[in-house]
């Protein structure tokens, strides 16, 4: 994913015409490449969406590997490690998808760091009990791999294979989740309590990872154009749901939802309204770890900086050594 | 103080003066009896089970320490990097505890050894239990270690215990590789900018002094040593000195000038200080609700 | 910070199995070849996805110009007599 842009010197006329033959291409399922010609908002689109998921998928490490350390048991920690490992994995997959586009890492991470950027709220949420790191990967990869499953046909070509290389790494997340939230549900009643706590706190916060109705979701319109999302934020969290409540119901939880229960009408479970306050209070600053998580990735940028130019530094010798010899 | 070990710098001859004796040391972990005509089995896998456990301690901690790395590491090539380290390490713990539990015969279970002994019980070398500080630390740690492990593996290979073979066997491969990364770093470091130079050379003097455990037999040792379940530990310090130095003079780094060095760990569970947090911290979950599934 | 210099951005080719082509799997950021080669390992084959990897500095690419496409592309379409189907065969004549 070398490509990089040219500049290109083109007229009114020229930009009106090239834009329809994009757009026609795009409705035609062709898939765009980093080096075809797009709208300067595609790109710019494209830039923001991609880097927000990266930043999520670094940042998101964060409240898992808060309990790295304090796995219960070996199998435990060693799948926790490489979930989360996964997960740098799943963020440099998509940075490079990005850069593509011609926006460097470092600039992504400054974005990120200095506030400008966002990443998923969700990870705004501290983990408190090792059932939090079960509910993580049953409820909140789960939710991730129905946005993502989604994203595998988007019309970037780099960002569409990151996608389905991610979703190929996902399905182990959640099913280690489960596994994780099983062995509690159906463990000791202290256990149980803490599964059942769990779901409690990160229910509705998962819920709202899909995003804000479609109607409130200023820049639904023109991803559906661009063919960058097929689905809405809506169906998507209702296939969630969906999904979701029978293995709620085998594992013996309760969703805290009053208002939930299946509608044979449509097909589907009904669920009470998301709290969208909540959801903005966390997203502009007040949730419990915000503060935390952006410092940890601030501290990691900068304590490493001399590691990474003193690698810069040892290559340019070994050039400069060659050139010589 | 008689365990104080100088080493020499690059170009002198390669030798530790004969480190003291402490071996013999009432620790009361210590499983060992005195070997009796009745229970000279017993006391053969009494000896087999300590040594495992410090094979699968000794992977177990530096693998928790590395674990603290992930999500923090300089750039997340080196987080996936670190964490592919910890994983082929937990793997190696689980092995060795494992067979820990069959030899011992009571029913403990690799989680059991994990996480139910005290700090007094574990017998890791003092070196991977070290905090990690800055990367140039942790690489010193991992660097000094893996060319150690690298050659204990090497021998294990060859060890009359066909279990401890096969492992070894699977584990000389992984061991291969994290030398081939650790070591990159000590010469990226070492011959990089100022800075890196000056923290990699404090990391060493920080930690050489712990590497005097690597050589340092006891009976369990010789014991395994003399049915050639093990190596004589003493046999690898040269080809350790040689490879070190060769990657410190690549590094353009002089042998550290630091004397000191300390025993403890790995034969009679006397730690440093930070053992025990790291083991309160580890052993959290399983210590606040005993006896669960999880 | 951003006066910083980034590690240089590289491209992974991964051959999966013995017999097949090197494939092109993404990107990464390293400083040198040997730790791009270890950073590739890790990152694009930590489920047995390889068994061998190239890896090419991103700025050494060459590629051609998505503009030059028609030109480039369009006129092998015209040759069919390249593809075994344009010929007629009796029927009555095997293994050809
Ligand atoms: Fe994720
Ligand atoms: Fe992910
Ligand atoms: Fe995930």
């Amino acid at each position: 994913m070398a490509e990089v842009e040219k500049p290109e010197l083109v007229t009114a006329v020229d930009e009106a015409a090239l834009e329809a033959t994009f757009q026609a291409r795009v409705d035609a399922e062709t898939r765009v490449e980093p080096r075809d010609w797009m709208p300067e908002k595609y790109r710019k689109f494209m830039v923001r969406q991609i880097s927000q998921h990266a930043h999520s998928e670094y940042v998101g490490m964060l409240p898992e590997g808060n309990w790295i350390t304090r796995a219960p048991t070996l199998r435990r920690k060693a799948a926790l490690l490489a979930k989360i490992q996964d997960e740098a994995g799943h963020a440099a997959y998509l940075y490079s998808a990005a850069e593509t586009l011609g926006t460097s890492r470092d600039q992504m991470l400054e974005d990120l760091h200095s506030g400008k950027a966002k990443y998923s709220s969700i990870f705004n949420y501290p983990t408190l009990t090792w059932a939090d790191i079960g509910t993580i990967g049953w409820l909140v990869d789960g939710a991730a791999i129905v946005n993502q499953v989604a994203l595998c046909r988007t019309s970037y070509g780099p960002y569409a294979r990151a996608m389905v290389r991610i979703c190929k790494e996902e399905s182990f997340h959640q099913r280690q989740g489960f596994e994780i939230i099983t062995t509690l549900a159906h463990g000791a009643p202290e256990q149980k309590a803490m599964a059942q706590d769990a779901l409690n706190r990160w229910w509705w916060p998962a819920l709202m990872m899909f995003g804000p109705h479609d109607a409130d979701s200023p820049n639904s319109e023109i991803a559906f154009k661009w063919k960058v999302k097929r689905q809405s934020n809506d169906d998507l969290r209702q296939r969630f749901v969906d999904m979701t409540i029978p293995q709620a119901d085998y594992l013996g939880l309760t969703v805290p939802d009053p208002d939930l229960k299946w509608n044979g009408e449509t097909g589907h479970y009904d669920f009470g309204p998301i709290d969208w306050d909540e959801f903005w209070r966390v997203v502009k600053g007040d949730g419990l770890c915000n503060r935390d998580r952006l410092d940890a990735r601030r501290s990691a940028h900068e304590d490493g900086a001399w590691v990474r130019e003193a690698a810069l530094a040892h290559a340019e010798k070994k050039r400069a050594a060659k050139s010589a010899a | 103080m008689a365990c104080s070990i100088p080493l020499p710098p690059p170009g002198h001859p390669r030798k530790y003066p004969e480190m003291g004796g402490r071996e013999g040391g009432e620790g009361w972990n210590r499983r060992q009896k005195k070997a009796t005509p009745m229970n000279a089995s017993a006391d053969h896998n009494d000896a087999l089970f300590r040594y495992l456990l410090r094979l699968g301690d000794t992977s177990h901690i530096l693998c928790h320490r590395l674990g603290e790395w992930c999500g923090h590491g300089p750039i997340m090539e080196e987080d996936i990097a670190l964490t592919n380290v910890a994983l082929d390490l937990i793997g190696q713990a689980r092995l060795f505890y494992q067979y820990a539990g069959e030899v011992e015969g009571k029913g403990r279970t690799e989680d059991d050894l994990a996480f139910l002994r005290p700090e007094r019980d574990f017998n890791n070398l003092l070196l991977v239990e070290q905090p990690n500080g800055d990367y140039a630390k942790t690489m010193a740690r991992q660097f000094l270690f893996d060319a150690w492990n690298l050659l204990l593996f090497r021998a294990l290979e060859r060890s009359t215990d066909a279990r401890i073979a096969e492992i070894a066997a699977k584990a000389v491969k992984e061991i291969t590789y994290h030398r081939r990364h650790s070591s990159g770093w000590v010469i990226r470091m070492g011959d990089g900018t100022e800075e890196s130079r000056t923290r990699i050379v404090a990391a060493f003097e920080q930690l050489m002094g712990f590497t005097a455990e690597f050589f340092h037999m006891d009976d369990v040792d010789r014991q395994m040593a003399e049915v050639g379940i093990g190596p004589d530990l003493e046999s690898l310090r040269d080809p350790w000195m040689a490879d070190v130095e060769a990657v410190l003079a690549e590094a353009t780094l002089d042998w550290p000038t630091a004397t000191w060095s300390v025993l403890g760990g790995r034969h009679e569970g006397r730690h440093t200080e930070h053992l025990g947090y790291l083991l309160a911290e580890m052993q959290s979950t399983q210590r606040q609700f005993p006896g669960l599934n999880w | 910070m951003t006066t910083r210099k980034e590690w240089p951005l590289w491209e992974v080719f991964i051959r999966s199995r013995d017999g097949l082509h090197h494939k092109h799997a993404g990107s990464l950021h390293a400083p040198d070849a040997e730790l791009a080669i270890q950073n590739a390992r890790d990152l694009y084959t930590r489920r047995s996805e390889g068994v061998s990897i190239w890896v090419v500095p991103s700025a050494r690419i060459t590629a051609s110009e998505p503009a030059d496409k028609d030109s480039l592309f369009d006129p092998a379409a015209s040759k069919v007599y390249r593809h075994p189907t344009f010929y007629t065969i009796p029927e009555e004549v095997t293994n050809i």
